[in-house]
């Protein structure tokens, strides 16, 4: 297939670590741009909880010396950059002395789990569903295929959710609707144990397939188009090729490509969308985590999540663009 | 060029009464929302075994769509209305989609216009020429099929590294080349080129133009030669018939046409070439041109004819032989 | 060798081309999901006139009450009353109210940051794509940048530093992320559309940049950019309402997302209170699946080959 230049590695590498650093920054800068001070406020909410609070104004002092929040801004980007590149992203404040980045190890695979497999599946039904569709072969009972999975689409995944965790958790009681192993479960490589995964992992999944599907299958239904107007799918067929092989060699490997682009520029909204979808299913998550990080004011740990799916998203992104031009041999060198 | 020493050969007469590929009355149309256009008008061609016959005439006159009909290629909304086409006996207008498929390229193949877009970009080009041969002779030894196609690749005049490359990495003549080498690969009856040099300047077209007089000198197979250029076609081809708006106005040897063009367009179309020889003023053509979904009764050129009489605006000329082997569509003879 | 002029000849009367009802912005699907739009446009200003808005107020009706059709309602809850005919929820407010109240704003936040979103995307896809050379190259970089930045992580964070956020600034917030997409899409199309014949021609009659923009390549461009636009406000409603779902919107005004917050952190699914949430769902997919619908029936005006395909 194509090859891999040394200097497509680099501009790819060059993408990752502009893109993790454009949003560290974004996420260092921004709030201390806003007015309010976070240490005041956690401490207001802290006095909330546990009354008054005799010196606060100490309080409010050690605690800043002791995230570094009084030295000038440029000093605290510095070691922030610094912290971030080495995985250090400090104690959580309200889990207090958890650290975040141990927090999010552990909810990570979680995360990587759900949305792994779920964006897989749904890549893999929609395309698939999308290029039937567009294929003139495919009889009229498997189009009626579109407006379902359609109408799914304009559904946020978090709404399904909402609705499958009513229909079928509660009101039917075929699934948990929360978490993603039984209460009291023991986390081991047991067939038992992968069960409770699966059974409480199908609907988050299911809610975030069904709402993507349409999409996938929007983009191939057009992109097949476009593929059988080119010239080489009529010398395909004045060759005698088989129809089939047609449809799958000369169209759906032609037409996949732009799709894999799709889904590398989507990685981030459809993290996004997983985040959320884990807070309404209580999904043990990098999403709930960023929640109850939320609710507590726990800001080291909001940002600690957030820069890892930060850099997870653009992983993935410098994963699909170096796995590109294996499939596409007009890409090595040349940026198209 | 020459081209002119195959054609002093009179055995090729003797040869002449076997036809290899036999246009009966096809019709062809185009369904636009206001109306059919009709791109093929009832068109009869036999091409004999081992000729080349030209088929020219300007954009939109149907020799491209008359081309994709022979293959049943045609794409919706175009649709063959009635007629036959015979291939060595074998009405292919009557096969199933199955049989057609075994009879495509083996018998019959495609040298497409604008082979820029015409290869898989996905595949290299070995891969492209070993599925053609597999689909119709089933599979062979890896070390029979690469001599093969490097046998292929030296006929067109490509170098073997070509053998392993996409089409992308491959210059226009190249890939045009390329799309030849794999048409000859079965040694079919009959090559259907369409504007194969059309896409490509003037320098690559001359190289191109010689890679398929050498295939067709070598091979002896018969070919349908579409284009425009009546130079070009003049040093390819032995007969040359001429289209316009759907139909076949005269055929004849390409000698006789340059020489004595019975059919006022013929006429035209040859008067309009500039001359480096001679110096002529350039002929500028004056008329309407009919709309494609009505044709007029009578003579279809009877709109830009400039020796139009009454008796062309009533009655369809038929296509008759004037002279010996050279026919016409034309009322003044 | 001269050619005479041809006397005109009268033709039987050609059939009459395209008339108004074959325009192609008459796409059915694009019409549908306007209409649905419409509706809950509709919903917003005029509903108001027909129905009390003052009851989407905390503390205004009675509390849980479910909608005036269930018959068997659990006992924990109180019988339905036809004076609140979708029902009330636990802060006492009535969710007919509710809705009217509450589907404005979330189309707002939409069209605003989707607004702003397009016109930097305007800005920087034409100067990217007709002017080339190293602004191109700087504005493609940072959009493939931002887009790959989860945006509705980062949004979390920035919310979560602001205590009280309000319509307008959220969308501002929003147009933050919504530019890159535009921009990718215009620069795409300005790339293809420069090298057109009248883009050319009109290079060389001298016309200047701003011209060429606006009058040659912007028609052309209509169908792709009403399609950008509309996908765009429908990516921010749905930004908006995760940012509000999480607890991370606006607090004085009612708004969609912020009643499902309220409804989960009130346990309303497990609770049975499906109308607390159901109906703000209710209210998001139609005006997601109108949106969505404008945006395939656009795409279909753009794109003539995509009609076709049910006729097949």
């Amino acid at each position: 297939m194509g090859s891999l230049t040394v200097g497509y590695i680099v501009r790819r590498l060059g993408m990752f670590l502009l893109t993790v650093w454009l949003g560290t920054t974004l996420i260092f800068a921004i709030p201390r741009m806003a007015p309010g001070d976070p240490v005041a406020a956690m401490v207001s909410r802290i006095s909330a909880q546990a009354g008054t609070i005799s010196n606060s104004a100490e309080m409010i002092a050690s605690w800043r010396k002791r995230f570094g929040l009084d030295e000038p801004i440029l000093v605290q980007y510095v070691r922030y950059i610094y912290n971030a590149s080495t995985f250090q992203l400090g104690p959580s404040l309200a889990h207090f002395p958890a650290n975040v980045q141990d927090m999010v190890a552990r909810a990570f695979p979680w995360t990587l789990g759900l949305l792994g497999l779920a964006t897989l599946m749904s890549f893999i039904a929609g395309n698939v569903v999308g290029a039937l569709l567009a294929w003139r072969r495919t009889p009229g009972l498997a189009r009626a295929l579109l407006p379902a999975t359609l109408t799914f689409t304009s559904i946020p995944p978090f709404m399904l959710g909402i609705l499958l965790i009513y229909l079928f958790a509660f009101g039917l009681k075929w699934f948990p609707f929360s978490g993603a192993y039984d209460m009291g479960g023991q986390t081991q490589w047991s067939w038992s144990f992968i069960k409770q995964v699966i059974h409480h992992g199908t609907l988050p999944a299911l809610a975030i397939v069904i709402t993507t599907m349409g999409f996938w299958a929007l983009g191939m239904r057009g992109m097949m188009v476009t593929t059988d107007g080119e010239d080489y799918m009529i010398l395909a067929q004045a060759k005698g090729l088989h129809p089939s092989r047609v449809f799958w060699l000369y169209g759906v490997r032609n037409a996949i490509l732009p799709q894999i682009t799709a889904l590398a520029l989507s990685l981030g909204a459809l993290a996004g969308g997983a985040v959320i979808v884990e807070y309404i299913f209580t999904y043990p998550g990098m999403g709930y985590l960023l929640y109850d990080g939320i609710v507590n004011g726990d800001y080291t740990l909001i940002q600690g999540v957030v820069f890892f799916l930060i850099v997870g998203v653009a992983l993935g992104v410098l994963i699909i663009d170096l796995l590109y031009p294996l499939i596409d041999p007009r890409i090595s060198y040349q940026k198209k | 060029m020459t081209s002119t020493q195959n054609r002093t050969n009179t055995d090729r007469d003797a040869v002449r009464n076997k036809a290899v590929l036999e246009v009966q009355k096809l019709r062809v149309h185009y369904a636009t929302p206001s109306g059919d256009v009709i791109a093929v008008n009832g068109v009869d061609l036999k091409v004999f075994e081992g000729e080349t016959i030209g088929l020219v005439g300007e954009s939109g006159c149907g020799k491209s769509t008359l081309a994709m009909s022979i293959l049943r290629l045609v794409q919706p909304p175009g649709r063959i209305v009635s007629g036959q086409v015979q291939l060595l006996g074998t009405n292919l207008t009557a096969l199933s989609e199955a049989e057609l498929r075994q009879v495509r390229w083996n018998q019959i193949a495609l040298i497409p216009q604008g082979a820029m877009n015409s290869l898989n970009p996905v595949m290299r080009v070995k891969d492209q020429i070993v599925e053609a041969i597999e689909t119709h002779q089933g599979k062979r030894p890896q070390q029979e099929l690469k001599e093969r196609i490097l046998k292929l690749l030296s006929m067109v005049g490509l170098p073997s590294r070509v053998y392993n490359m996409y089409p992308h990495e491959l210059s226009g003549g190249m890939k045009q080349r390329v799309c030849i080498a794999m048409a000859i690969a079965l040694t079919p009856s009959i090559i259907i080129a369409d504007e194969p040099t059309s896409a490509l300047d003037v320098v690559v077209q001359r190289v191109v133009a010689q890679t398929l007089l050498d295939v067709k000198r070598s091979l002896g197979v018969s070919m349908i030669l579409i284009g425009h250029d009546m130079g070009l076609m003049a040093q390819l081809v032995d007969r040359i018939a001429v289209m316009y708006a759907g139909n076949i106005v005269e055929i004849a040897p390409v000698k006789e046409i340059f020489a004595e063009p019975l059919h006022p367009y013929t006429q035209l179309l040859l008067a309009s070439i500039p001359s480096v020889k001679e110096r002529k003023p350039l002929v500028v053509t004056e008329g309407l041109t009919h709309d494609l979904r009505r044709p007029p009764p009578g003579c279809i050129f009877q709109l830009r004819c400039p020796f139009v009489m009454d008796k062309c605006r009533e009655v369809v000329p038929p296509l008759r032989e004037l002279r010996p082997n050279h026919f016409a569509a034309c009322h003044l003879y | 060798m001269t050619t005479e002029v041809i006397q005109e000849v009268a033709l039987p009367e050609a059939p009459v081309g395209l008339n108004r009802w074959d325009s192609p912005w008459l796409n059915p699907k694009f019409i549908g999901g306007l209409l649905l739009v419409i509706f809950v446009v509709l919903l917003g200003i005029v509903g108001p006139l027909f129905w009390d808005i003052t009851l989407a107020r905390v503390a205004s009706s009675p509390l849980n009450l479910p909608p005036v059709w269930v018959k068997n309602a659990p006992i924990m809850f109180p019988p339905p009353d036809p004076a609140h005919p979708l029902g009330t929820e636990s802060n006492g407010r009535d969710m007919l109210a509710l809705m009217m109240a509450a589907a404005p704003g979330s189309l707002r936040v939409g069209l605003i940051a989707a607004g702003l979103g397009m016109a930097v995307g305007i800005l920087l896809g034409f100067t990217a794509g007709f002017i080339g050379g190293w602004p191109d190259a700087v504005i493609r970089t940072i959009s493939d940048s931002v887009i790959t930045i989860p945006s509705l992580a980062v949004l979390i964070v920035i919310s979560s530093y602001v205590r009280q956020i309000n319509i307008e600034n959220m969308a501002l917030l929003l147009a933050l992320f919504a530019w890159p997409g535009p921009t990718r899409l215009i620069r795409a199309q300005v790339l293809s559309l420069r090298e057109r014949g009248y883009v050319q021609m009109a290079r060389l009659s001298g016309a200047t940049t701003f011209d060429i923009m606006f009058k040659e390549m912007m028609p052309n461009l209509l169908p792709y950019l009403a399609a950008s636009f509309t996908g765009n406000v429908s990516a921010n409603i749905l930004a908006a309402t995760g940012l509000e779902a999480l607890g991370l919107g606006p607090t004085r005004i009612p708004t969609l997302g912020m009643t499902i917050f309220y409804a989960i952190r009130a346990a309303a699914i497990l609770r049975g209170m499906w109308w607390w949430w159901g109906f703000p769902i209710l209210m998001l997919v139609i005006i997601f699946t109108g949106l969505f619908l404008m945006v395939v029936g656009l795409d279909e005006i753009a794109n003539p080959r995509l009609r076709g395909i049910q006729a097949q």
